[in-house]
């Protein structure tokens, strides 16, 4: 009796130091860059011409939070990050939690880099707006998005205006588009996500409804897999995510691919952002240059399915004016 | 010659005992109240400087937070989530209590060792797991043998019933396991069968417990977050059928808050989300007391 009191007693007691020590991580986390930058300002000024060049050894830790999307190529980024011999020192983390906890936490202080799949003006709307000025932009890649359909329900081709009227419910069967007779089962994102914010800005040119009847799911790999599976199922995909299960279709009669999307003929693509709180510290520039650079631009951006920001022939600001470089 | 400043050994035992005690208790109460603190400052933010009405958003049908005006209906999800427990329970509730009376009443040895074992197994598998075999198995079952795309309340519940059998079951065994031998040798004794004996004298007089069970197993399915979310096909619209994507309160929260930035009106309706969900599990808590309170009577 005595002695199970006393294991009970253990027990909670074990759990309430983890349970602090959870808590005591989570703060030395968050402070990490603040330490980082300390240590660097003091070792940095000696060179400061091209970072792969500079002798001296950096050393410092990194954290990145926010977009799911992005996370792939920054987590395989930056394993060849720290494995690079002028690099060794420094540490790396990538966090997911989706391009809003991103850009708060980086606005909070609280990680070094957010990831974020729009714009933080997009974000931070109305009274915040003055958040995202503290932020700069750092554009790591290019992602394009296509209208997927399930295979069978033979339609190749969606003009926009046929493409706005499935998404906001005036067309409900593929017969009307020129396809099969199926009914039309929409698979959106939920309204918050970044991902349909590209589409609807640049495909539909409008907002798309919740459509009672109409699933949503967040995951592209669940919604790729829905539309696979579901007969008469639309949905919308990142190029990364293509392959057979699904049929992609042209939009106003553009392939969406690599060539269209870099000469400005294919409009529905957004840049992926890694937004630092003010100018960057040397350890987290030296990470974003080498995510810059050709090396990775070229090899893994494009491995990951994203378009390297330099192949871009156009750019286009947050308002979505696109002008030719 | 003992000197009187001398504390005795049990003395500092019993002390050290109740400061550890004490200690944890008090570390307990301050993380829930702080829990409640920081999910509630957030919560009520849209209805205290966010321009919501409590009115519009329990009883509104529209949730579109990122349309002009924002809209933060959130019934939909009130009753996607009510619906796909309450649901769930009356699948699970039957299933749970005839395994229960099978592994105490008709097969007391193999019911202790290979049933019990088996069925707390399933609270032991990971909720992903059982969205995504719902994902896999229970959405295209419905989507070919029902009208409609297998989305919807029915797959959740299908899925969540098997998800909370296991404390159904094992709450109503303990409660028949219990009951005093000398009840079930009486009836059999003025020559009840044993099916009478079951539904006249035990379920009657567990009844408070197995309503325990269930209740508990409603809070496990209202709080479930991930199996539903996949299986659900989360349109925020409350469905006409079982067979028509619905949504509940905690698929709503973790689709949208990574994608919401801190402090804006839309993260912060997802906090009065929270606090919702934490009101209706703190009910489920009061229900379960009341019904203890009938147990011990």
């Amino acid at each position: 009796m005595k002695k199970s009191v006393v294991l009970l007693l253990t027990l909670v007691m074990t759990l309430t130091l983890a349970l602090a020590a959870c808590g005591n991580s989570d703060s030395g986390g968050s402070s990490s860059p603040s330490e980082s930058t300390g240590t660097e300002n003091g070792a940095s000024p000696s060179p400061s011409d091209s970072p792969s060049a500079s002798g001296e050894a950096l050393s410092g830790s990194i954290v990145a939070a926010g977009s799911t999307a992005l996370q792939p190529l920054v987590d395989q980024v930056k394993d060849k990050f720290m494995a690079q011999d002028a690099y060794k020192n420094i540490t790396v983390q990538v966090q997911g939690g989706g391009s809003g906890a991103g850009l708060t936490q980086v606005q909070a202080g609280q990680v070094d880099i957010g990831n974020s799949d729009i714009f933080a003006e997009e974000k931070f709307k109305d009274a915040d707006a003055d958040k995202a000025k503290d932020l700069v932009d750092h554009q790591v890649a290019v992602v394009a998005m296509a209208a997927v359909v399930n295979p069978k329900v033979g339609v190749d081709n969606l003009t926009k205006q046929q493409l706005v009227d499935i998404f906001t419910g005036k067309v409900t069967n593929w017969k009307d588009v020129g396809g099969a007779d199926q009914k039309i089962v929409l698979v959106n994102r939920p309204s918050s996500s970044g991902t349909r914010a590209t589409f609807e800005k640049f495909a539909l040119g409008t907002a798309s409804q919740d459509l009672p009847g109409s699933i949503q799911e967040d995951s592209s790999g669940t919604v790729k897999k829905l539309v696979a599976e579901t007969p008469g199922a639309i949905g919308y995909l990142a190029l990364s995510y293509l392959d057979d299960s699904v049929h992609a279709v042209k939009l106003d009669g553009v392939e969406a691919n690599t060539e269209n999307v870099t000469t400005g003929k294919y409009p529905v693509w957004a840049y992926e952002h890694m937004y630092t709180k003010g100018e960057p510290s040397p350890v987290v520039k030296a990470f974003l240059d080498y995510m810059l650079s050709d090396e990775i631009q070229q090899s893994d951006v494009k491995d990951t399915g994203y378009i390297p920001i330099s192949d871009m022939k156009v750019t286009r600001d947050v308002n979505g004016k696109v002008t030719n470089k | 010659m003992k000197r009187p400043t001398r504390i005795p050994k049990h003395v500092r035992e019993e002390w050290l005992g109740k400061g550890y005690v004490y200690f944890c208790i008090l570390l307990l109460i301050v993380a829930i109240f702080s829990i409640i603190y920081f999910i509630a400052s957030k919560g009520i933010a849209p209805f205290v400087s966010g321009g919501v009405r409590v009115r519009d958003m329990l009883l509104g049908l529209k949730w579109a937070p990122e349309s002009e005006p924002a809209l933060f209906g959130a019934l939909p999800f009130l009753v996607g989530s009510s619906a796909t427990s309450l649901l769930a329970a009356v699948i699970a509730a039957p299933f749970g209590f005839c395994a229960a009376v099978f592994m105490t009443e008709i097969a007391p040895r193999a019911g202790r060792n290979v049933l019990q074992p088996t069925i707390e197994l399933l609270a032991g598998i990971p909720s992903v797991v059982y969205g995504f075999v719902g994902l896999s198995v229970v959405v295209p079952f419905l989507r070919d043998h029902f009208p409609g795309q297998g989305f919807g309340v029915l797959a959740g519940s299908l899925v969540l019933s098997v998800m909370i059998l296991p404390t159904i079951t094992s709450i109503a065994a303990d409660a028949l396991r219990t009951l005093p031998n000398g009840l079930k040798e009486g009836s059999f004794a003025l020559g009840a069968t044993r099916w009478q004996t079951i539904y006249r004298l035990m379920v009657p007089t567990t009844l408070p417990s197995l309503l325990t069970g269930i209740v508990l197993g409603i809070a496990r399915a209202f709080g479930e977050a991930l199996a539903v979310q996949m299986v659900i096909g989360n349109a925020p619209h409350i469905p006409k059928s079982l067979f028509e994507s619905a949504t509940t309160l905690t698929s709503v929260i973790t689709l949208e808050m990574g994608n919401t930035v801190g402090g804006s009106l839309h993260n912060n309706a997802l906090w009065s989300l929270a606090l919702i969900l934490l009101l209706m599990t703190l009910l489920f808590v009061f229900i379960v007391r009341l019904l203890e309170g009938r147990i011990r009577r």
